[in-house]
């Protein structure tokens, strides 16, 4: 995963809430077995609309997606977030993401805030007003800063530092195959094994 | 209010007891006892293991099956889609390589993988499973904690057999009462959805008892957690009880003898302690439900079936308003219409939330005797390979068939718009799946989500129809009895 640090981009004003797995990769774009290629499908149904903002001319080029709440819901497929890294997008901004979603983009380095409605309200217009809005992510200090404002988010620090240090979870976590074995070595014999031997 | 740390929930004991490493500042490193996979969301965690020269560290805790991308006709000819096939064979490429256990199409034990784990009893009280798989919530129903994961921590599961995570908060919904005749647990969790919002539930886990929830079958409570994730929440679960032994024992995986006794002795101490505290308490009044249908584009979007299309003029929430007047765009419907008068083109019977038998049995109990309208198709999906055995087993095939209704091989089907069976743009059906999203069930199509017994109502009228509606409404009463 590459370190994350700041980023400086233009904004995508997406000015619609439940904004779900399903729109941002439709079923019949996850067939592919690799990690890339999976722009084409990006807001897929969306898109057919020449008038959908990711269309228009004056945004093309932003990297900071800007959406209102439940951004994310339902399916769990990751997918999603390699649609909106391939497409470009380094930053995703809503009052409030679906878990699994936010998990997943966490894992895969695309950063994904919450900001509280009234801000991503201001992001909204201000972006809608002047498409060439640019924010500023700043991670180390946990600012989001644009047109004036600074805004503070949270982000654990467990996250953060893996993000800054683009550190991959199961590399950290094989470095605890000791206390893994120990568990397994008093785990119940009857718990169930999907392969009899 | 004090708290007494020793008083624990159902969730924070299985929680507790899966615990590989604690330290300060850090996630938990929860163990995983179960991990399913199917083709879609499994060959890229593959790869990464290749990459990294890894071994899948517990295949004996690891089963695969293929159920998204797999039609429902014609299974003995090659997957005609060439993108879907290729991926199909990547998870069988995957599993020959890495020995984990597969159940290919064709095979016996072949299925809906929320359908599969259960019935082949590797679903048991106290695990923590998990599945690249939002509906994963469906094995809460025997008191396990399971949840939906993406490909990233598929790959960690795959390697380490645990998952750094944070704890979740705890939700009690409460039901209490009896359910109407009518209403079934489909009817209620979507009302639940409804009352919470799509995120309402986010970073809890839900836990749903009650007088109301105990009464209810394995497969009722399973259809109730499987929709957990649809009011945002990582997990549902119900503590096991009598009903929950009884369903395991003498399943293929279930322990025998003295584990048996081992075993239900621990699943027996899971239930929440009394006086244990929750992070929230939601109150259901069962007695007051009615058949629930969705009108909108999110599963929080849902009314009773008696009521009318909302009027977005009436929300006052900005936000809310326009959503409803997007949703009601897309749907092509005007506010004010009952919904028993909205008519469907297609129903579909099926998927991990209502694909098992006991769904099926109760949609044939209506179709008895009656027949699916003309311009209406109706597509009946069993779960698995061993609920259409069953199910023709017990005549349920001819039922469906006579009443002018497909029978298909298992497979998610029409749930999600992956495999040939898709709705067509502007088309528009009741279906017994969990999402009503834009273009779920295919590209422009336009879906209510309903229970089974609707769904076979709906057949029969070609509208939104409630079985106690049917001007026979005697004759599934009498067939039922």
């Amino acid at each position: 995963m590459d370190k994350f640090t700041t980023h400086t981009g233009r904004v995508l004003p997406l000015r619609r809430s439940n904004v779900d797995t399903d729109q941002i990769i439709p079923a019949v774009y996850l067939k592919r077995i690799s990690r890339d290629g999976f722009e084409d499908g990006l807001f897929a149904a969306w898109r057919k609309d020449p008038d959908f903002v990711l269309n228009r001319p004056e945004y093309q080029g932003a990297t900071v997606l800007v959406a209102g709440p439940e951004f994310g819901t339902g399916s769990s497929r990751e997918h999603a977030v390699w649609a909106l890294q391939n497409y470009g997008f380094r930053v995703v901004i809503s009052p409030r993401f679906a878990d699994i979603f936010r998990g997943n983009s966490l894992k895969g380095g695309l950063l994904t805030i919450e900001l509280a409605e009234g801000v991503v309200e201001r992001l909204l217009a201000a972006a809608e007003a002047d498409p060439k809005t640019e924010v500023i992510v700043d991670l180390q200090a946990r600012e989001v800063r644009f047109a004036g404002e600074t805004v503070s988010f949270e982000l654990d620090d467990y996250a953060r530092w893996r993000l800054l240090e683009g550190l991959d979870d199961v590399g950290l976590t094989l470095r605890h195959t000791d206390v893994i074995a120990e568990f397994e070595a008093v785990r119940p014999a009857w718990m169930p094994k999907t392969v009899t031997r | 209010m004090a708290v007494d740390p020793t008083r624990r929930t159902l969730a924070e004991k299985v929680w507790n007891a899966h615990v590989v490493r604690r330290v300060d500042g850090e996630p938990d490193l929860l163990y995983i006892d179960l991990h399913l996979i199917h083709e879609v969301t499994s060959p890229q965690a593959f790869d990464g293991l290749r990459d990294a020269g890894r071994p899948v560290h517990r295949p004996d805790l690891t089963l695969a099956t293929e159920d998204h991308n797999v039609p429902t006709l014609n299974i003995d000819l090659p997957i005609a889609d060439p993108v879907s096939r290729i991926q199909v064979e990547a998870l069988r490429k995957n599993c020959a390589e890495f020995g984990v256990p597969i159940f290919p199409l064709g095979s016996a034990e072949q299925g809906i993988v929320h359908v599969v784990g259960p019935q082949l009893g590797v679903t048991q009280p106290g695990m923590t499973i998990v599945c690249g798989d939002s509906h994963t919530s469906t094995h809460g129903a025997f008191g396990a904690l399971a949840f939906g994961i993406g490909t990233s921590e598929v790959e960690h599961v795959l390697a380490t057999q645990t998952l750094p995570l944070k704890p979740f908060k705890t939700m009690a919904i409460t039901v209490e009462g009896e359910l109407p005749a009518d209403v079934t647990a489909k009817d209620l969790i979507l009302a639940v959805i409804a009352e919470l919002g799509t995120g309402g539930g986010q970073g809890y886990v839900l836990e749903y008892r009650g007088s109301a929830i105990e009464k209810l079958s394995i497969e009722a409570r399973m259809t109730i957690c499987n929709m957990s994730i649809e009011a945002g929440a990582r997990a549902g679960m119900i503590a096991p009880d009598a009903t929950t032994f009884e369903y395991l024992r003498g399943r293929p995986h279930a322990p025998t003898g003295a584990d048996w006794d081992a075993a239900v002795a621990w699943w027996s101490s899971l239930p929440t302690d009394p006086g244990a505290v929750f992070d929230r308490e939601v109150v259901v009044d069962a007695s007051s439900l009615k058949p629930f249908v969705t009108w909108g584009t999110n599963p929080g979007q849902g009314l009773p079936l008696s009521a009318s299309v909302p009027d977005p003029a009436q929300i006052a929430d900005p936000g809310e308003r326009s959503a409803a007047e997007r949703a009601l765009e897309y749907m092509d419907l005007v506010p004010g219409t009952p919904l028993s008068q909205i008519r469907v083109d297609t129903v579909f019977l099926g998927s991990c939330t209502n694909g098992r038998i006991e769904d099926l049995r109760s949609a044939a109990a209506i179709l008895r005797g009656r027949t699916v309208v003309d311009g209406v198709r109706m597509l009946v999906v069993p779960g698995s390979v061993r609920v259409r055995l069953q199910a023709e087993a017990e005549g349920l095939d001819q039922i469906f068939t006579a009443a002018g209704a497909e029978w298909r091989h298992a497979g998610c089907s029409m749930c999600l718009g992956m495999n040939p069976d898709q709705l067509a743009p502007g088309e528009r059906s009741a279906s017994t799946s969990n999402r009503n999203f834009e273009g779920r069930q295919g590209k422009g199509g336009r879906t209510h989500l309903v229970s089974p017994q609707v769904a076979a109502a709906t057949a029969v009228t070609g509208r939104l129809t409630s079985p106690s509606d049917l001007p026979d409404a005697a004759i599934g009463a009498s067939t039922n009895a």
